[in-house]
């Protein structure tokens, strides 16, 4: 595997692979001096044209974990403020060495894209509504290790509730739970939706109450508060009575259900419940393992990456 | 990506013997150098106080285990913790080989103060000893840091001695030394 670009492009037992290999790295950074030389000498550059700031800092801590070298390209402070294309910038950039970009672009498909225009692997970190890989693949650890679920989701029922339609972490957890044969319901207003939903391995659902006692966990998805200028959510007041979790919709949860979000999260509004108060919150531990997750993902890409494939090892 | 055949891995881990193999130390042979192997690190360190056993993943970890029971027998006071390290992150050959899941590292003890006794099946390159013994600057400083292997096969590509030998077993380099439990084969 070259690249990391998108969840449809992992096999259900290539995610399984990086969620073995995710457990290796907690034990790394669990260690009184959490830093192996495992990509020593690699160039790790992350080039974010959107805002960030966990996943920014969570690649970046990942990389200097394993002992690479880090550069940040900050869009604001470059030459893409004066006006040079995409490609330029990537081949530019690449002319100094360059062994990965971890990307993020508002639009779907950049970094695909960007694959054409230089040899190094290319991570993606959220490319518009398109895709959000590693997001996916600590959700499935977070999931995976607070449910001792190590072999399987078979039989988890798992409700991801929110703006579906634009969510790129909507998109890729829905692909990476089902793979791994979770049962998922996306809970939404209908404006909020994507197109061809139906097409879509989910159940969908408006009503969050008649789901709660059911369900293993609760995937709440941030509301991007520019959504109520288009016009798709009639006040945010409406939203949280709706599909808000409350202190009531908590305490209709499992004893064992896991709260999770991608953050950044509104509280009062898709989160009215403080999440401290919460036992079934593991937000902070997806922040924890996303660290770990993004350490497998630039092992597996540039530390073991072309030994997988091969069937010999000397 | 394939799933990987653990055995295929690392060559201390051949689990059966395949027909060509021919056997040099049998199931009471590989017993009875754990129990002088046991009895030389009470004799070296003057008991098993603050000693604790590291075997090496995935090949050194029975090992380990082995004489963990060994020295409990012999010095009953002093329990040794089992560790087990996973060195894939240290290798000089990052990539050349494949982690192996379910060897995550597991440090029991902090080992500032402790005399670490690594364990390994074979003792070829020293490579990974050499691997090993940087992974263990992660988790302190121990006071000294000694080797037993079941199988010293030469070809030491560096300068890595055992302190405790089952069996010196002269080798060529494309011959394959297998050593568990149940014995150790070449072929």
């Amino acid at each position: 595997m070259k690249h990391l670009l998108s969840i449809e492009d992992l096999t259900a037992e290539q995610i399984h692979h990086l969620l073995e290999l995710t457990d290796h790295m907690v034990e790394i950074n669990s260690r009184p001096i959490p830093k192996v030389p495992a990509l020593r000498g690699k160039n790790v550059v992350s080039l974010f044209f959107e805002d960030s700031t966990r996943t920014r800092t969570s690649f970046d801590t990942a990389a200097k974990r394993l002992g690479a070298d880090t550069m940040n390209f900050t869009v604001s402070s470059s030459s893409v403020s004066k006006g040079e294309s995409l490609r330029d910038t990537i081949e530019t950039i690449s002319a100094m060495g360059v062994d990965a970009f971890v990307v993020r672009h508002k639009s779907s498909g950049a970094p695909q894209m960007i694959t054409r225009w230089t040899d190094a692997s290319i991570i993606n970190a959220g490319d518009g509504w398109h895709q959000h890989p590693t997001q996916a693949l600590l959700d499935c650890y977070t999931i995976r290790t607070s449910l001792n679920r190590c072999d399987s989701f078979e039989g988890l029922r798992i409700a991801v509730v929110g703006d579906i339609k634009h969510s790129r972490v909507a998109r890729s957890d829905v692909q990476a739970f089902t793979a791994l044969g979770a049962h998922v319901t996306l809970v939404a207003p209908p404006t909020l939706l994507p197109p061809a939903v139906e097409t879509w391995p989910v159940d969908v659902s408006h009503d969050l109450d008649a789901l709660l006692p059911d369900l293993d966990v609760l995937y709440l998805l941030r509301v991007q508060r520019e959504r109520m200028d288009d016009a798709l959510l009639p006040s945010l007041h409406e939203y949280s009575m709706l599909y808000g979790l409350t202190p009531a919709r908590a305490e209709r949860l499992a004893p064992h259900a896991l709260v999770m979000h991608p953050g950044p999260m509104n509280r009062g509004v898709e989160m009215v419940a403080d999440p401290g108060e919460l036992p079934g919150s593991v937000i902070l531990n997806q922040v924890t393992n996303g660290v770990a997750v993004r350490m497998a993902v630039l092992f597996w890409l540039l530390g073991s990456g072309s030994d997988l494939n091969r069937t010999e090892i000397s | 990506m394939q799933p990987r055949d653990p055995s295929q891995v690392d060559q201390g881990l051949g689990d059966e013997s395949p027909a060509d193999a021919r056997t040099v130390l049998s199931a009471d042979d590989v017993g009875r150098a754990l129990t002088r192997i046991a009895h030389e690190i009470v004799e070296r360190n003057h008991g098993a106080a603050h000693l604790v056993l590291v075997g090496l993943q995935r090949g050194g970890v029975w090992m380990a285990e082995a004489l963990a029971v060994l020295l409990e027998a012999i010095d009953p006071a002093n329990p040794v913790p089992v560790g087990t390290l996973d060195v894939s992150f240290h290798r000089d050959d990052v990539g050349l080989r494949p982690i192996v899941p379910g060897s995550v590292t597991h440090i029991p003890v902090t080992l500032d103060g402790r005399t670490v006794v690594l364990t390994d099946d074979v003792l070829f390159t020293g490579r990974t000893v050499r691997a090993a013994l940087e992974a263990l600057n992660d988790y302190g400083r121990p006071r000294a840091v000694q080797l037993a292997v079941m199988v010293d096969r030469g070809h030491r590509e560096l300068p890595i001695r055992p302190d405790f030998v089952g069996k010196n077993l002269p080798t060529s380099r494309d011959e394959l030394v297998a050593a568990t439990k149940a014995g150790v084969t070449i072929r």
